[in-house]
């Protein structure tokens, strides 16, 4: 029955077929993608949680952008703008980006480290299953890429009226983007379920 | 062709959202739970149809505010300027910078109109049980879940926007109520498609062969 699975997307009952090398299955019917199998997915994800973790802490307490008009500079950090926004009446703009460039991607992280932390050294985490769902359920509301595009526009909007001048905070914002997007790619869920079958 | 093809729902099996696993349902009655990781138990996403329409026809409602509406003001020396959606992409096209006009416009105006029209089309197609193009229809849907999230580069440019220019009579720029009505807009339209059941789109087939 294990190796028995549901198409996600349209439903249709196949068998998994064992790999051993690293490969991607699909449906057979509509292509969804059924597993993704990685090699060191554990400590691979990991490595990658930890050093996102670092990233967002410099992301967070440098420099993001300065703006420079004449003699007049402005420096700001990631979570100016978010400040701006409620201090000038826009709460639900500032909550959303909070959430989606700040709160999301760091608890993202957090939960990782609860869940692959004590799978490395054997153990289960309690409330596994619950805290895997809810990264899961986090992911859509990632949106540091869309922020990296927005940084972009806004520059070339200004370039004509200002210098901007980057800061370190931002080339880590930049850095945290791909090593999430590999933290997520490297996680293999099924790998995840097999250590919670087996030690259960 | 398709014939001899099981579906969990034909074989009177549910498939965990969370954890993949197949579970056996006991009837249609019960509530039931995933013996490996403990998640309620769906067929389908719960009332799939009705809260994606409502969500769809909500973000259509809000698309209108938020295209008509300014979105921010510019003040600088004593003179404000409201810039609505289109307005800016108008400016970036005047002075040139078309690579961004197109980068706004496809991301703001173009991607949440798309999404609500696929989403419609397939809600449409669904509640009329086509089994029309069913893998192209899967696809469409796909599309709607991965491009929807870029539409709001919109607001966070306000965001990074109104922190940089902020030099008080010499320039300032704040976040109008077109924002909020765009913003409401891309988060609905992300709930829209995530309540969407892209099994719906193959369950007729099953009804056809049964």
């Amino acid at each position: 029955m294990s190796s028995l699975i549901a198409c996600h997307d349209c439903d249709l009952i196949q068998r998994l077929p064992h790999i051993s090398e690293a490969g991607t299955i699909q449906c057979i019917r509509c292509g969804a993608v059924l597993h993704q199998k990685i090699r060191n997915s554990i400590e691979r994800t990991l490595s990658l949680t930890l050093a996102g973790l670092v990233l967002f802490g410099l992301a967070n307490s440098f420099p993001f952008l300065a703006f420079k008009i004449g003699a007049q500079v402005r420096q700001t950090t990631l979570l100016t703008g978010i400040q701006e926004l409620y201090a000038q009446g826009m709460p639900e703009l500032s909550v959303i980006v909070l959430l989606t460039t700040v709160l999301v991607p760091f608890a993202q992280m957090i939960c990782m480290l609860y869940i692959l932390l004590p799978l490395k050294f054997r153990r289960i985490p309690i409330k596994l299953p619950q805290v895997f769902r809810f990264i899961r359920h986090l992911q859509p509301w990632n949106m540091m890429e869309v922020f990296m595009l927005g940084i972009l526009v806004s520059v070339v909007k200004l370039a004509k009226m200002a210098k901007i001048i980057p800061g370190v905070a931002l080339f880590s914002f930049l850095a945290l983007i791909f090593v999430m997007a590999a933290m997520t790619a490297s996680l293999d869920s099924h790998l995840i379920w097999e250590k919670w079958d087996q030690k259960r | 062709m398709n014939q001899g093809l099981k579906t969990a729902r034909t074989e009177g099996l549910i498939s965990c959202h969370s954890c993949h696993l197949l579970c056996r349902s006991p009837g249609p009655a019960a509530v039931m739970i995933c013996p490996r990781c403990g998640t309620r138990l769906h067929r389908r996403k719960p009332n799939s149809i009705k809260r994606t329409w409502a969500l769809v026809l909500a973000a259509f409602v809000f698309y209108i505010p938020a295209n008509v509406l300014p979105i921010t003001t510019v003040i600088s020396l004593g003179k404000a300027q409201s810039d609505t959606i289109m307005s800016g992409v108008i400016y970036f096209i005047k002075t040139g910078m078309w690579p961004i006009a197109l980068v706004i416009f496809v991301a703001s105006v173009f991607v949440p109109l798309l999404k609500l029209i696929i989403l419609t089309f397939l809600l449409i197609t669904v509640q009329r049980k086509s089994s029309w193009r069913q893998k192209d229809r899967t696809r469409l849907y796909r599309i709607t879940e991965v491009v929807g999230r870029w539409s709001m580069v919109d607001i966070f440019v306000v965001t990074i926007l109104v922190a940089l220019v902020n030099l008080g009579a010499l320039a300032t720029i704040q976040a109008r109520p077109g924002a909020v009505f765009f913003c409401a807009v891309v988060v609905i339209t992300l709930f829209a498609a995530m309540s969407f059941d892209p099994r719906l789109i193959w369950d007729t087939e099953e009804s056809l062969n049964e």
